[in-house]
């Protein structure tokens, strides 16, 4: 085809569908609720939830990988628009947080009680618990961002990863009855960073455009 | 023609608003800015028009991913740059490109370049075939001097003092039209 044909045709249709923004936050949106039913329908909500309302580890477990999603969410929308500015680096702050209060609850606890806090009963399972929680939502990153126009594979297939953790770790965080911020730190992190792994294995080849 | 940013953005802006004729003179601008730029940095022909294409279907299926809040040449560089990467890397060419200013796209300029060829084939006109071929050889093409004898047949001294000659003739004859 020629290329002033081309223009002709492209000509016929000048605005967007829908916008950037709504884009992803649909993808977000619907990758959550599919997520949301499976954490649900296999795992269900702790039983001593009332309670642990109450507790200050479940609003940790509630905030930390609330706020790495917002971040990661804020970054990954530059990331998929050319020519913008992408700011990494804020989303250490809610890893460094955890982190370190993890760290001071590990060194106020006795030798002897330090184990039990690490690995809690649920260790093993925890971060792959995540990483399924986190697919749903990888796959909708991933195919909104096929929409936009990533130009960085890597870092914004990274980035839908970080997303699609933190998301997931938030979702299984009413599900999972741990109650010690050094699991948090460990194995919550585990998981996150072991979906953003994956999502930058796959974005060099499903996120080109 | 030059396009500058407030004419680009003017015109992008009117387009995610809806209007089809703003949208068609954005595309017609962009087109030969485009043309330029990949034929700068492409040595098939070919490649660089296909290029222009899928940047053009780019732009219009990606329109959502521009902010308007940002400059618009910085947009449309940062595709044009991405889809030339891609075509080294599905073509597997290993090649890094140099940085550049995101105004990059916009300062290509096909029509002036095409222009100056003008003014050149005229002037060259003004030589006998024979001549005219040498230069094109060594001058345009870029051939050395040994290429453009075994093409010619002529020796390599013969070679050097025909352009030699010629490109004599050609700068007498920009200085008495000057």
């Amino acid at each position: 085809m020629r290329t002033a044909e081309l223009i002709e045709r492209l000509a016929q249709s000048p605005a967007p569908s829908r916008s950037a923004t709504g884009t992803l936050a649909r993808a977000i949106g619907a990758g959550a609720f599919v997520s949301a039913l499976l954490m649900l329908s296999v795992l269900g909500i702790r039983p001593d939830i009332a309670h642990a309302v109450g507790t200050f580890c479940f609003w940790l477990k509630f905030s930390y990988p609330l706020a790495l999603a917002a971040i990661a969410l804020a970054t990954l929308e530059r990331l998929a628009r050319p020519g913008a500015h992408a700011r990494a680096g804020w989303e250490l702050l809610p890893f460094a947080t955890v982190i370190a209060v993890g760290l001071v609850q590990w060194t106020l606890t006795p030798a002897p009680d330090r184990t039990p806090l690490l690995l809690g009963h649920s260790s093993a399972l925890c971060p792959w618990r995540i990483v399924a929680l986190s697919l749903p939502l990888l796959l909708a990153a991933f195919l909104a961002l096929r929409r936009l126009a990533p130009t960085r594979l890597v870092l914004s297939g990274t980035f839908a990863g970080l997303l699609a953790g933190a998301t997931g770790a938030w979702i299984y965080a009413f599900a999972c009855d741990e109650n010690s911020a050094v699991f948090l730190a460990v194995w919550y992190t585990a998981g996150i960073a072991l979906t953003a792994l994956l999502g930058a294995l796959l974005g060099r080849w499903a996120l080109r455009w | 023609m030059h396009h500058g940013e407030t004419q680009l953005k003017q015109w992008m802006l009117a387009s995610l608003g809806g209007d089809a004729a703003a949208y068609r003179m954005l595309l017609s601008a962009l087109t030969p800015h485009l043309r330029a730029y990949y034929a700068r940095r492409l040595a098939a022909k070919a490649d660089a028009e296909d290029l222009v294409q899928e940047t053009l279907i780019a732009i219009h299926t990606r329109k959502a991913s521009y902010d308007p809040s940002l400059p618009f040449t910085a947009w449309l560089h940062a595709i044009a740059r991405y889809k030339l990467i891609d075509h080294f890397r599905r073509t597997g060419i290993r090649r890094t490109l140099p940085l550049e200013d995101a105004a990059a796209v916009v300062a290509e300029e096909d029509a002036k370049a095409a222009e100056a060829a003008r003014d050149v084939e005229r002037l060259l006109a003004k030589l006998p075939e024979a001549k005219r071929e040498l230069i094109r050889d060594v001058k345009l093409e870029g051939l050395s001097t040994a290429e453009a004898a075994a093409k010619t047949g002529l020796s390599e001294s013969a070679v050097k003092v025909g352009v030699h000659r010629s490109l004599r003739k050609l700068a007498d004859f920009v200085r008495r039209r000057a």
